[in-house]
């Protein structure tokens, strides 16, 4: 066992190592292979052999490629808070519940507010309603620290759950049907966003996808990416060197509302029908995992991360286990894992780049003897 | 316990568990602050400076002023209230009763960074590096300390991004190699060895562009040669006209580079001279040097 993840964690690092030792236009075609890759893995299911044994079964494959679009995003945006400034944020839901809500509100037809926009024209209202979210919420809460966080955005999440659960204006368990889709016609005449077929849905995921890991890049990789560690590593001394620590800490914040926002509109666009019970605390968990899972404070670590909790699930639907459903075993499986992964590879299957470093270090100095 | 910072030290780690200053200043105690006309000589002025936790007096009445380019010790024995007094200069706490000036800008109150920004930085006792980051991206987050690149600005690359990146990481290597740690620029701040710790911590403080630099104990640990440099250090720190405030308990490299020094004993100023009346001076023989080695 220890073995297995040893091993598979040490290929997931030397292949990042590899990538990192490229020059530029390497690493620029090692990004384009992976893309096209990512755009053609709907017709996975064609390939001889190993694809039908990867494609989901009892989930429709592109639909299950579209969950994987969106869970991707909400780990890359809760690693943002989590893993950079390290700020342990139990109730990222919450985010991914004002982002759904606010399209649902604007376009949907059962909405109180009659407003019916198009689902493009409330996108940009979803995502500032949950960035102006995060900044009221982190406000007053971000001076808390540690697990005293922790628990206060475990209550914000429950909030906006109960919040919808009992009042008429959220409806509930009733819900808003009919959520519009996003716009675009094919060629024939026929809406490229359809209730059948979720290609584009998970391509327009995928070009969100890129985006947002570039925004993050940039901003890792500057002033503002040192802020955020620092404050993880030591939040006093950060301060003591100089670092607005409350403005970056809301900085992260207010990031991770924006990417957990858009992740909602995007679920909103496709399911079409949005009620509370998919807001529940497990959601956040989930994404924390996946985080932690795959290896907190790098990007790749949350892609691999976001893959897993949204596939492992979806492959496991229509298995029977004992007579259930085997993704109905999915918390224990989850469970299980998280605790394996801590175990023996308790820094994420894709470590930092800085803490594999740390490690190589480790080991050259041991070598000698 | 009698030693009141010898708690507060231990527990300097995790700020969440630290006592915070709850001595509430009584109407005697207000009545009898009166703050000093700030002195235009001075650059940095502790008046009359009272920090309580609870019953137990960490700093009681103590004064002192620095004036610029000099090296100034604050010495006494475990516990005698030093790192206290350090850490009501950079905001960490704030005093009970009086103030403290720098050029003439009243300091109690304002929070850590902008106390930074206002020239006053600190390297600590117990090493506090951000372990997991390298040595350059340690110093750059001091240097950041003045960039103004907003989160805008780094998102979509603009040219002060660049400009910025580029002079920090120039000073990062630069102060690297003035604390003679160049060349370990890419080295994890965990994988540092010891003594390279601690001159890192003086790179970052350096890199906010201090005019004031407090170091507290930079030489525990240190072997005499390691000793001797650190000497020089200082020196050089001071001769590119940053003024020191020095935290240290080795009697032969206090007295061998500090112009002038306190002596705390139990959070009072018990003496304040150049070192050649300090070390004469009967009281801080008693309470802090003990009995004199040629007297045992």
């Amino acid at each position: 066992m220890r073995e297995f993840f040893q091993t598979i964690g040490r290929s997931l690092s030397h292949a990042r190592d590899w990538y990192h030792a490229q020059p530029w236009w390497g690493r620029l075609i090692v990004v384009a292979v992976v893309l096209v890759g990512a755009v053609f893995l709907p017709y996975l299911g064609s390939v001889p052999g190993i694809g039908p044994q990867i494609i989901t079964q009892g989930t429709d494959w592109y639909t299950a490629l579209f969950h994987m679009s969106y869970y991707v995003l909400l780990a890359l945006g809760l690693n943002v808070v989590v893993g950079y400034a390290g700020l342990l944020d139990l109730g990222y839901v919450g985010f991914f519940a004002v982002g759904t809500y606010a399209i649902a509100l604007l376009t949907s037809p059962d909405s109180e507010l009659n407003a019916n926009w198009r689902w493009l024209a409330a996108l940009p209202v979803a995502i500032m309603a949950s960035v102006v979210s995060g900044v009221l919420f982190g406000w007053p809460t971000l001076r808390l620290r540690g697990d005293y966080l922790a628990i206060v955005t475990l209550g914000f999440a429950e909030i906006i759950r109960t919040f919808a659960d009992s009042t008429t204006l959220l409806r509930g368990d009733r819900g808003f049907s009919s959520v519009p889709h996003p716009p675009g016609t094919k060629g024939n005449g026929q809406p490229l966003f359809g209730d059948i077929d979720a290609r584009p849905y998970y391509w327009l995921g995928l070009a969100v996808i890129v985006l947002v890991i570039l925004a993050i890049r940039n901003l890792d990789r500057s002033r503002v990416g040192r802020s955020w560690l620092a404050i993880r590593e030591d939040e006093e001394a950060a301060e003591i060197m100089g670092v607005r620590t409350v403005k970056f800490k809301l900085w992260a914040f207010a990031i991770g509302a924006f990417v957990g926002g858009l992740a909602g509109a995007l679920f909103a666009g496709e399911n079409g029908f949005v009620n509370s019970s998919t807001f529940v605390l497990q959601f956040s968990i989930l994404i924390l995992a996946a985080v932690v899972m795959g290896g907190a404070g790098n990007i790749p670590g949350a892609i691999l991360g976001g893959i897993l909790i949204s596939y492992i699930p979806d492959r496991l639907t229509g298995i029977q286990v004992f007579g259930i459903d085997a993704a109905q075993y999915k918390f224990l499986l989850f469970g299980i894992l998280i605790v394996v992964i801590m175990i023996f590879r308790p820094q994420g299957l894709i470590p930092s780049r800085r803490r594999a470093a740390e490690l190589r270090d480790r080991e050259k100095e041991a070598a000698p003897q | 316990m009698t030693d009141p910072n010898e708690w507060t030290d231990a527990v300097a780690g995790t700020p969440e568990d630290r006592p915070v200053p709850t001595g509430e200043p009584t109407a005697s105690d207000i009545a009898g602050y009166v703050p000093h006309a700030p002195d235009p000589e001075a650059l940095l002025e502790v008046d009359d400076v009272t920090l309580r936790f609870g019953g137990v007096v960490a700093l009681d009445a103590v004064s002192f002023s620095l004036r610029r380019g000099e090296i100034f010790g604050l010495i006494g024995p475990n516990g005698a209230g030093k790192t206290t007094c350090f850490n009501a200069m950079t905001g960490v706490y704030r005093p009970t009763i009086g103030e403290i000036r720098f050029r003439g800008q009243v300091i109690t109150g304002k929070k850590k960074h902008q106390i930074t920004h206002m020239g006053i930085a600190r390297t600590f006792q117990n090493i506090r590096l951000f372990p997991e980051m390298t040595a350059i991206e340690n110093v750059m987050v001091g240097a950041d300390a003045h960039h103004k690149t907003s989160v805008l600005g780094a998102l979509f690359r603009v040219p002060r991004f660049w400009r910025e990146e580029r002079d920090g990481h120039r000073k990062a290597l630069e102060l690297l190699d003035f604390v003679g740690i160049g060349g370990r620029g890419n080295v994890v701040a965990r994988n540092l060895a010891y003594g390279e710790q601690r001159r890192l911590e003086i790179a970052r403080a350096l890199a906010t562009n201090p005019t004031l630099l407090c170091l507290d104990e930079p030489a525990a640990g240190f072997n005499p040669i390691e000793k001797d440099k650190l000497l020089d250090l200082i020196r050089r720190i001071r001769d590119i006209g940053v003024t020191i405030l020095l935290i240290e308990h080795d009697m032969r490299l206090v007295m061998n580079v500090c112009e002038r020094i306190v002596v705390l004993e139990f959070g009072k100023k018990i003496a304040e001279g150049v070192p050649a009346e300090v070390r004469e001076n009967p009281r801080v023989i008693n309470a802090y040097l003990g009995v004199p080695a040629d007297a045992a």
